[in-house]
């Protein structure tokens, strides 16, 4: 940049860029740093579980020296294991548990949104309550409850996976209607008087036009319940009694508390594996999530 | 499930009856009678079943959701509940039944040896109390099976008698004998001695089965040691249902049924089996009072609020001070960074408490942490007491931290700007701005997720009984405790549920109190939020 031509200028320009790149670095530029050893302590513990899994020992001794042996011998000795059933177990309890809370859910809010009835004030007041109690505090009395209704209905008792699902539902209302209904309150009006006055019944007008309009709500709240209910342990461990039934969360678990060494590389497998349906919900429903947490909703 | 029948009728025609303006069924009114009528089969189905097993509770609480399905989706009057029915039904059930039942248990001895009722608590001690009736003759016996039911044939005088658990003994005239082996039973299988050998599952039924040897309960039953010789058994307990005692026949000891739940004899000796009686607040009593339970219940109880306030407090920070950071359009990536920040939180909570465990092990050899962190020295992070607390708080950080980031950089974009340019022109400078200005707004928005956060962590099960399982243990109390352990974790190895000693009215008491902390804490949230809202 500098020329002999025009060394003045030029002496300002340097120094003035001096100053700029100082400016930059007490500005901007730290953050490059702070951010790379953030990114590190994030992302360390996910390196090393995907190292361990891949590693072609399966105890926890040595699994200290990173990617040191690339196998797939962890993955498949997931095989001979109950991690496959498991996994489908999982799956179905945590879709079925997201798709009745976001049915039921909508269905709630829609209604208390939209219409005008006597207990409408008391039924949200009494939502609001309900919401500040656990549903996973009980778990006593839902334990006593299932023992006496799998004497009645054995599909709906003890180590039943059904059973475990109404359960979720059972909690689906209180956690999920007030983050709903907020949502609900923000689509306008005029558009159900709209289709009312083309001749839509309240069902047409749910089920084609008001569901469509708040998809990202419903993106999130099937998010949250789906991960809710993978994620869950205490109740999925006092309902489900028999191996065969157990969920991922009680499986893993049992495979660590009985054995950590030697089931280690079962269990890094069998986390990266389980991670993945979770990762993916969060990295397509990205843009949701964000809208969706400020709106109520809480983890961790 | 909403209605989708009315969609087949067009509106109503000026004052026709509804019965004439049927144009049809529409496709949602078939789909809806299919519906209800699964419902109303399921419904009745559970009705009958609990008729039969004379659980009344259940047989009035179905029927009335089954009207109650009925009545809402076929009245024309009730709109709204069509919409709210479904999860209202599941709300009613699996939570407020269940809270309000809680209450209930509270108030009971409900547990290990307090199962049922005293009739059946009689049963179970007359049971126990068996013994072999003293020249009682040892009689051949052969196995019987049918229908996955167990039964005995012996051979008494030359006579074959047959009976089962639910059925006394009654001579067969048709079997076939050999000896003193009966070959054949009509409607019976005969259980040959190498099938018995060869599964233990089978062993311990006949060893439990006690075939009575009559209608009348005195005359005793035939019982077995080892599955060829059968013997009568008669109970050394007497129970005379007036004067509501049992006698031991031997040493004439009188047990008589006390207030709380058992047979207590003068010298105070009790029997081993209670059953279920309504105790009061006893069990609140015991929570604070008891030896085994009131000095870890403080200790718990403290750190259980010392846990979840510390956990908001450090990764609510943290994520807002990496939002102040990156919420800044002069960095570059900005949407990569964030998507690995979020990395943690994408990541199921219980698999990282588990990863986590794995690497905060003592050895070197095996944890990651000891190994590259602290130069292979041997810490012992989850079996130190302090440790193990450091170590919950640290790990609950990773995990929560990208929920704060997500949440304060959504907060820190949606300032309002008129109010931070209004600071500005009145000469607040940058520090000014940070300290005065932002955070009431901030708290706004971030407030009542802060709250929910606590009460979340106040039970955060999944965390503490994944990383340390309430380890280490305390030494000071017989109590199966320790020093990590919070109230939710409590309470569950109290109540039993998983296995051992189950004490569920004590599990009860507790779990109230949890309610009311939470929802004590929820109700001063939502006034104080409301205030701050007040404010602006």
């Amino acid at each position: 940049m500098a020329t002999t031509m025009q060394a003045a200028p030029a002496r300002v320009d340097s120094r003035s860029a001096a100053v700029r790149r100082r400016r930059w670095l007490a500005e901007v530029g730290w953050k490059y740093p702070v951010g790379l050893l953030l990114v590190f302590y994030a992302a360390f513990p996910l390196a090393y579980v995907l190292s361990a899994a891949i590693a072609s020992s399966g105890t926890l001794t040595g699994s200290t020296e990173l990617f040191r042996s690339v196998s797939a011998a962890n993955f498949t000795a997931l095989g001979d294991t109950q991690f496959w059933t498991w996994m489908a177990n999982t799956l179905i309890i945590a879709g079925a548990t997201a798709a009745g809370s976001v049915l039921m859910g909508a269905a709630a809010a829609y209604a208390f949104s939209r219409f005008r009835f006597t207990g409408r004030r008391g039924g949200l007041t009494a939502l609001l309550i309900i919401q500040m109690f656990p549903q996973m505090l009980a778990f006593i009395s839902i334990f006593l409850l299932l023992l006496a209704l799998g004497n009645v209905v054995p599909a709906l008792g003890l180590n039943s996976r059904l059973a475990l699902i109404c359960v979720y539902l059972g909690g689906a209302l209180g956690t999920n209607t007030f983050l709903m209904y907020g949502f609900f309150n923000t689509i306008p009006r005029e558009i159900d008087e709209a289709a009312k006055i083309d001749g839509a019944t309240h069902a047409q007008t749910y089920w084609t036009i008001i569901l469509r309009l708040v998809t990202p709500i419903l993106a999130v709240v099937g998010l949250l319940s789906f991960v809710g209910a993978f994620g869950d342990f205490i109740l999925a461990r006092i309902i489900l009694t028999s191996e065969r039934n157990w969920t991922l969360a009680v499986g893993m678990y049992a495979w660590v508390s009985d054995q950590l060494n030697a089931n280690w590389g079962l269990f890094a497998a069998g986390a990266v594996i389980a991670s993945l349906p979770i990762l993916t919900l969060f990295l397509l429903l990205q843009r949701y999530i964000v809208g969706g947490l400020t709106a109520g909703s809480v983890k961790g | 499930m909403p209605d989708a029948g009315t969609q087949g009728s067009p509106p109503r025609l000026g004052g026709e009856p509804h019965a004439r303006a049927w144009r049809g069924t529409g496709w949602g009114f078939i789909v809806k009678l299919v519906i209800m009528a699964a419902i109303n089969a399921v419904g009745l189905a559970i009705v009958w079943a609990s008729y039969v097993e004379g659980s009344w509770g259940i047989l009035v609480g179905m029927l009335a959701l089954t009207v109650a399905a009925d009545w809402v989706y076929f009245s024309k009057r009730s709109l709204p509940s069509k919409y709210i029915f479904p999860g209202m039904a599941f709300l009613l059930v699996f939570q407020l039944f269940t809270m309000v039942y809680t209450f209930n248990v509270a108030m009971t001895n409900y547990g290990t040896g307090h199962n049922s009722t005293q009739d059946q608590a009689v049963d179970a001690l007359l049971i126990q109390n068996e013994r072999a009736v003293d020249g009682s003759p040892a009689y051949p016996l052969t196995i019987l099976q049918r229908d996955g039911e167990l039964g005995f044939a012996v051979v008494a005088g030359g006579q074959v008698q047959v009976g089962s658990a639910d059925s006394p003994l009654a001579s067969a005239p048709d079997a076939t004998v050999d000896g003193d082996q009966v070959t054949a039973v009509s409607g019976w299988d005969v259980v040959d001695r190498a099938t018995l050998l060869g599964d233990q599952a089978l062993q311990r039924q006949v060893l439990d089965l006690r075939v009575p040897v009559s209608e009348d309960a005195d005359d005793g039953s035939i019982r077995t040691r080892e599955g060829t010789r059968g013997t009568v058994y008669r109970s050394m307990l007497e129970w005379d249902p007036q004067a509501e005692t049992l006698t031991d026949t031997e040493t004439r000891v009188v047990y008589r049924a006390r207030d709380n739940g058992r047979f207590v004899a003068d010298d105070g000796t009790a029997l081993p089996v209670g059953w279920q009686v309504y105790v009061g607040f006893d069990n609140f009593v015991r929570g604070f009072t008891d030896t085994n339970y009131a000095a870890p219940f403080w200790r718990i109880a403290a750190w259980t609020f010392a846990f979840a306030i510390l956990t908001v407090a450090t990764s609510f920070l943290m994520g807002l001070v990496m939002a102040i950071i990156f919420n800044d359009p002069r960095v570059q990536g900005r949407n990569v960074l964030r998507m690995l920040f979020i990395l943690p939180y994408a990541f199921p909570a219980f698999l990282s408490a588990l990863l986590w465990r794995g690497m905060l092990n003592a050895n070197p050899d095996y944890g990651i942490i000891n190994d590259l962190f602290f130069f292979g020295t041997r810490i012992e992070w989850l079996n130190d007491p302090w440790l193990a607390k450091l170590a919950i708080i640290g790990v609950n950080l990773w995990l929560s931290f990208p929920y704060w980031f997500l949440v304060c950089t959504g907060a820190l974009q949606s300032l309002p700007s008129d109010v931070l340019e209004a600071a500005r022109i009145d000469g607040a400078g940058r520090w000014r701005t940070w300290t005065s200005v932002m955070p009431p707004l901030l708290l706004i928005s971030t407030a009542p997720l802060i709250i929910a956060s606590f009460a979340f962590n106040f039970n955060n099960f999944t965390i503490i009984y994944m990383l340390t399982e309430g380890h280490p243990r305390f030494t000071d109390t017989s109590a199966v405790l320790g020093h990590t352990d919070i109230l939710i974790t409590m309470i569950y190895q109290i109540s039993g549920v998983a296995g051992g000693r189950a004490d569920y009215g004590l599990a009860s008491a507790l779990s109230i109190i949890v309610f009311l902390v939470v929802g004590v804490i929820s109700a001063f949230a939502f006034r104080r939020t409301r205030r701050l809202e007040e404010i602006l």
